[in-house]
């Protein structure tokens, strides 16, 4: 996989785009959660989408992960067109993600949690599981390798056997991310990873986001509402509001967009580095 | 089953993730074999021997419906259903073919699982009680068209006798016989599940009980592993049935009724949901309970009450049990019999020093 690109100005061409999304819409009812939303994702890079509140942020991210079916648009990834695809299906191809509110497996142990994000690489079945000794047993073996391999990257070597309902909020946010790390992703989608997380969470969060980029040059798009945490770490802006897209370049120059100062300071709601997660 | 423990370090994933990881354990193991293999047959008399034979039947099925309701969050209330659907495949098979119980018996599994797999098929888009319903609707017309098709049952007896099963031409006939055949298939059951449940299967089942909406993003078609739920648990149903036809000697719907589902989940249940240990706890209470009961009523009810009082309880004196029982578990010990166990084990761990 190619290293990451940090530079994000050049024009990119198709081969260099991972994921396209071309004014893709989802209406629920009268609402018009995504409008005509287009967003090009450039391979080793790292795309953040922000956006007050109800913006369509999630649900974009949902459509992307197959979650949503969108009501117009097309979504390609990687040269093929997963518009209509299943969420298992969208796995398969290696997308992975985590949720605004963590979706964990809350009886299972970390083990098991970030065990499960292999399964799409993983084959045994019925038979060979119910002999277990031999092909399956061989498979966990190889399987549980790579998993230690994220357990000590995200310094979870001691809550290895912990069921996650027991763990602590930011906890349980970075075992999700080891659960999508866990699939070998080309393309990360993590909604608010860093959302109800104190200052000291959000740095180690960030940091271990960049490490996932550097070291093997996954491909990310990340929701977050905290611009000094986007300014670090994401290479393109995306600005959602009210369902459209409103801008996109650089971090720096979103900071300066009139539009975007608009949709931040001018929906009435608190300035852009103090937002929290809301209710999905 | 048996937990890992401070102090010991595993040299390798393998060794980590064997089913006894402790050598305390594998002990234990080799300790509960004795008893098993040993000890019971030569301690209990014919009565107890028959009971025995029950709970290990009941323990092959309270496993098969647990892997459904308890680690994949289905409900069925039609596993008796599944039950008769083992047991007169089987017997017609051994009846008309001369099938022998090494054929019999997967036959049996095999059917039920196909009918589970259709039976399952709503679990897509239904889920609880709409399920529950639909599980309950398939028990009404499995025994509807067993009852009605004379094809399936044999005849206006609607049952079917069996010949007992045997080995190179060895019956087996009494209790004793039966209870090593009986208990290599509970065995078996539980080491299957117990594989299961350590791999990529069992994960994804409860993966799906415990979040579906994560499940499926992180890959897991869940259609597929429904359906594999159903399977695998109806496939134990009809294994379940094949054992009663062979035990009874005789294949007969009213074996199987809903009250039959019904005690199969207060099986599982009262042993704690998503636990071997808890189908197997369950399997032997509700099995032995009545009995129990019944032995004690009509050796000392008659100090309490009547005579003829004892004579009507007794017959009610199990749906008054299981009812009770049903409540007090779902509410004051969701977790059942197994949390009972593990407190008594976590004590018992640390002993002697468990100050
Ligand atoms: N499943 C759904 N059903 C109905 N409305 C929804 C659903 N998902 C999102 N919406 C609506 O779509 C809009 C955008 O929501 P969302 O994508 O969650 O925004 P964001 O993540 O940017 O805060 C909101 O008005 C929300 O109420
Ligand atoms: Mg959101």
């Amino acid at each position: 996989m190619a290293p990451a690109e940090r530079t994000g100005t050049e024009d990119a061409s198709e081969d260099d785009i991972l994921l396209a999304a071309t004014a893709v819409s989802k209406r629920f009812g009268g609402v018009t959660a995504v409008e005509e939303v287009s967003i090009a994702v450039k391979r080793g890079s790292v795309t953040a989408i922000i956006g007050p509140n109800g913006a369509g942020k999630t649900s974009f991210v949902n459509m992307v992960s197959g979650f949503y079916r969108p009501d117009s648009g097309v979504i390609r990834f990687a040269g093929t067109d997963t518009t209509r695809f299943r969420p298992a299906e969208i796995a398969a191809l290696g997308i992975a993600r985590t949720f605004q509110n963590i979706a964990l497996f809350g009886g299972m142990t970390v083990l098991d949690n970030i065990m499960l994000g292999r399964h799409v690489h993983m084959k045994s079945g019925i038979l060979s599981s119910f002999v277990y000794w031999g092909l399956a047993q061989k498979e966990e073996v190889a399987h549980r390798a790579r998993v230690e391999e994220l357990i000590d990257f995200l310094e979870l070597q001691d809550l290895r056997k912990q069921p996650t309902s027991a763990l602590a909020y930011g906890l349980r946010k970075r075992v999700e991310l080891g659960r999508a790390l866990a699939l070998d992703p080309k393309l990360l989608l993590l909604d608010e990873p860093m959302g109800g997380m104190n200052q000291e969470e959000k740095e180690d969060m960030a940091g271990y986001i960049l490490d996932v980029n550097e070291q093997w040059g996954t491909t990310i798009i990340l929701i977050e509402h905290d611009m000094a945490v986007v300014m670090d770490i994401s290479d393109r802006v995306a600005v959602l509001d009210r369902g459209r897209k409103i801008a996109e370049g650089t971090p720096s120059e979103m900071q300066s967009n009139p539009d975007v100062i608009r949709a931040y300071l001018g929906t009435g709601e608190r300035g852009a580095g103090e937002k929290r997660g809301h209710a999905a | 089953m048996f937990h890992s423990e401070t102090g010991v370090f595993k040299t390798s994933y393998a060794a980590d993730m064997a089913l006894y990881p402790l050598p305390v354990a594998r002990y234990a193991v080799i300790a509960l074999a004795i008893v098993f293999l040993f000890i019971v047959p030569l301690v209990f008399s014919p009565y107890l021997m028959t009971l025995m034979n029950l709970v290990l039947i009941a323990v092959v099925g309270a496993i098969g419906l647990d892997i459904l309701v308890g680690y994949t969050g289905q409900i069925s209330i039609g596993h008796g259903a599944f039950m008769s659907v083992g047991a007169y495949t089987a017997a017609n098979l051994i009846v008309r073919t001369g099938l022998p119980f090494w054929l019999a018996i997967p036959a049996g599994g095999a059917m039920a699982a196909l009918i589970g797999i259709v039976i399952g098929i709503p679990s897509l888009r239904i889920k609880g009680i709409y399920l529950a319903v639909a599980t309950l609707a398939a028990q009404f017309v499995i025994e509807w068209m067993i009852n009605h098709i004379t094809w399936i049952s044999g005849g206006i007896e609607a049952s079917i006798q069996v010949p007992p099963p045997s080995i190179f031409g060895f019956k087996l006939v009494t209790a004793y016989r039966l209870y090593f055949f009986l208990l290599f298939f509970a065995a078996l059951a539980i080491v299957a599940t117990l594989n299961w449940m350590r791999s990529r299967i069992g994960r994804a089942f409860i993966a799906i009980r415990d979040q579906d909406i994560a499940a499926e993003i992180i890959g897991i078609n869940i259609f597929k592993y429904k359906l594999y739920a159903f399977a695998i648990s109806s496939f134990y149903a009809g294994v379940t049935g094949v054992l009663y036809t062979y035990y009874y000697g005789i294949a007969n719907y009213e074996q199987f009724g809903i009250d039959v589902s019904i005690n199969y989940l207060a099986m599982i249940l009262i042993g704690g949901l998503g636990s071997i240990l808890g189908a197997i706890f369950g399997a032997t209470f509700i099995t032995i309970l009545p009995e129990a009961a019944r032995q004690f009523l009509t050796h000392y009810g008659g100090m309490i009450m009547s005579q003829d009082a004892v004579t009507n309880v007794v017959p009610n004196l199990q749906l008054v049990l299981f009812g009770g029982l049903i409540i007090f578990f779902l509410v004051a010990e969701p977790e059942g019999l197994n949390r009972l166990w593990r407190s008594i084990r976590n004590y018992f761990r640390v002993w002697p020093f468990s100050y």
